[in-house]
């Protein structure tokens, strides 16, 4: 029994082929790597960085990059390189919550729309069209000033805001598969639409999911960012890449201390950047045809 | 033609609507009870339930939720949004003089990440796969994926303190308030907003290029020997501008997400630093009548995106 059922030829099924596309994505690949030590440098902060994120020492206040603070101190002396690599647990954790939100509510929605059909159909997709017209930072602006600053409200805001990319794709995968003969056999052998979603949709809607999941990482640590930025998502002492520079937002800080708002800014930068090309790579390894 | 926009414009005001019910419930959970607001601390102490129930009912405050939600909106349509509560001034007057310089912003900002977009747009799909094409994606992926804060910072370092060419902070000097010195402040904000733009509108023209570059209609302009810029900038690129025209309307609300924080960091008297500033100071009135106005915007240019895309195809009037 065993011998017949590992027939399948070893390197052709369809995710090791997925693997091999992705792999001939320089960029991606670079990405990948240098996201896992982003995330290893996030999960050993403590150790890494050999100072407290939250240590407060005036007399050492606004020093450079020096032996004992690699990246220099801000302006109440504490040590930018452990509030960086704290920050980007909180970073991280928001781009990874939201984007689980997104795909979570998508997913639901997407769905329920396309084995429903009909009016249901209709509703959501004019509300997937409603969230995407409006610019989920001025909302999210809007929303915090009236119910607070808080992280919880800023994940659940842009997760809410970002659901309807992967809610039209799983309506459209949804759709094309309602059709065919397989799917018809499960219906009439009784499956539900909650059976139809686990064995059938969400399986098929994997691979386009993963790649919208991948880029509303990136737009969500990118947001946060932003956010924390204006002062209005991670509130201090707790270090956010965003809120780390909200301290250079004089000219004299912008000039004399660049170490302060250099190295936050860069690991943004990076790392969205560099989510956005994993997720460049994933479409191009997950759909042959999307590739040049 | 018509059936599609009355069916477009009665989906809007709808939207209107249910955003408007948002707005009044986040106005409801708002801190602060309007009642203690107007009436000093030692006096709402000494006065009995009797009168703060007939101040109440002054407010309406009595009435079901529905009934002041039609006062309040009814109120709002006419422009009236009560004062602002730091300074006590109306709020429509408030918001009113900040309009002019997020929409000049935003214009000219827009204008560039045009500039930017179409030349190069337009150079990739043509030269596919090559070198620039590849230069372009990074340029557009950058765009996205750069903060504007993080640009704008870097950008300031560099032109505003080490050369500096260009100044970073606010509309014009007050001194010299002229035509030359307001565009020499807008030059930074107006790039970074216009470059933090392009990426997406690159790759719409990118893409809607390489599909009308693929069709027949160029194929014969080509096989009957029309000179190949024409064939490029007369056939294809009239045709790709369909799409990006629609695409262009529905990103003027991102495009304001974007002047919210330049207005910011250049303390630009804009909608976003008000916006912004309201926040941080509480001023709840100020935020609702900022809300109501992002509002409108999304559905003038959702609608404008509609209407667009109908003027410009006419296979579209046949649905």
């Amino acid at each position: 029994m065993t011998s017949t059922t590992v027939a399948a030829p070893v390197g052709r099924s369809p995710a090791r082929a997925a693997v091999r596309r992705f792999r001939k994505h320089p960029a991606a690949v670079v990405s990948l790597v240098f996201i896992g030590l982003v995330v290893l440098a996030a999960i050993f902060a403590r150790p890494l960085s050999g100072h407290d994120p939250n240590a407060i020492d005036l007399l050492s206040a606004r020093s450079g990059p020096s032996g004992a603070h690699l990246l220099g101190t801000d302006s109440t002396g504490r040590d930018v390189l452990s509030r960086l690599l704290f920050a980007g647990r909180i970073s991280l954790g928001v781009g990874i919550a939201s984007a689980a939100i997104a795909v979570v509510v998508g997913t639901l929605l997407g769905s329920i729309a396309g084995l429903l059909g009909g009016w249901v159909d209709g509703l959501v997709m004019r509300l997937a069209d409603v969230f995407m017209s409006f610019p989920s930072l001025v909302v999210i602006v809007v929303v915090a000033g009236i119910l607070g600053p808080s992280v919880l409200t800023m994940v659940i805001a842009i997760g809410l805001f970002q659901w309807p990319v992967c809610g039209r794709i799983v309506r459209g995968v949804t759709l094309s598969l309602r059709e065919q003969e397989f799917v018809l056999a499960a219906r009439a052998t009784g499956a539900g639409p909650l059976w139809l979603m686990r064995k059938h949709i969400i399986p098929a809607a994997l691979p386009p999911v993963s790649v919208v999941a991948t880029l509303a990482v990136a737009q969500a640590i990118a947001l946060e960012a932003t956010l924390s930025f204006l002062g209005l998502g991670v509130q201090p002492p707790a270090a956010s890449w965003g809120n780390m520079l909200t301290d250079a937002q004089s000219l004299t800080v912008i000039r004399s201390e660049p170490w302060l708002w250099l190295s936050p800014g860069i690991a943004v930068a990076l790392t969205v950047l560099a989510v956005n090309f994993i997720g460049d790579g994933l479409r191009d390894a997950v759909d042959p045809r999307s590739a040049s | 033609m018509a059936a599609f926009l009355v069916r477009r414009l009665s989906i809007n005001v709808l939207v209107f609507f249910l955003i408007t019910i948002a707005i009044f419930a986040l106005v409801h959970k708002t801190p602060g009870d309007p009642i203690a607001m107007q009436i000093p601390a030692d006096q709402l102490n000494s006065s009995s339930a009797e009168f703060i129930a007939q101040k109440r009912a002054e407010l309406g405050l009595d009435q079901s939720l529905p009934v002041q939600y039609w006062h309040w909106l009814t109120n709002a349509l006419q422009g009236n949004l009560g004062v602002s509560l730091l300074n006590g001034r109306p709020v429509t007057e408030v918001l009113g003089e900040r309009i002019g310089p997020t929409v000049e912003l935003m214009g000219v900002g827009l204008l560039i990440s045009l500039l930017i977009a179409f030349p190069l747009g337009i150079l990739a799909a043509r030269r596919r796969n090559s070198w620039l094409d590849y230069g372009a994606t990074v340029v557009s992926l950058g765009s996205v994926s750069i903060p504007v804060f993080f640009v704008a910072l870097i950008v300031i370092y560099v032109f505003t303190l080490k050369f500096q060419w260009f100044p970073s902070s606010g509309i014009s000097d007050p001194t010299n308030p002229s035509l030359l010195n307001t565009l020499h402040h807008l030059v930074l904000p107006a790039v970074i907003l216009g470059f933090g733009n392009s990426g997406p509108f690159m790759r719409y023209v990118r893409s809607s290029m390489i599909t009308e570059l693929g069709a027949d209609y160029v194929r014969t302009a080509n096989a009957k020997g029309a000179p190949p810029t024409r064939v490029v900038l007369r056939h294809a690129f009239r045709n790709s501008l369909i799409p990006v025209l629609t695409v262009i309307a529905a990103n003027l609300p991102q495009l304001l997400a974007g002047a919210v924080v330049i207005e910011q960091v250049f303390a630009w008297p804009g909608m976003g630093q008000l916006a912004v500033s309201a926040v941080n100071q509480h001023d709840y009135s100020v935020i609702v009548g900022f809300a109501l106005l992002i509002a409108i915007l999304v559905l003038v240019s959702n609608l404008l995106a509609d209407v667009l895309y109908t003027v410009v195809d006419p296979r579209v009037r046949l649905r």
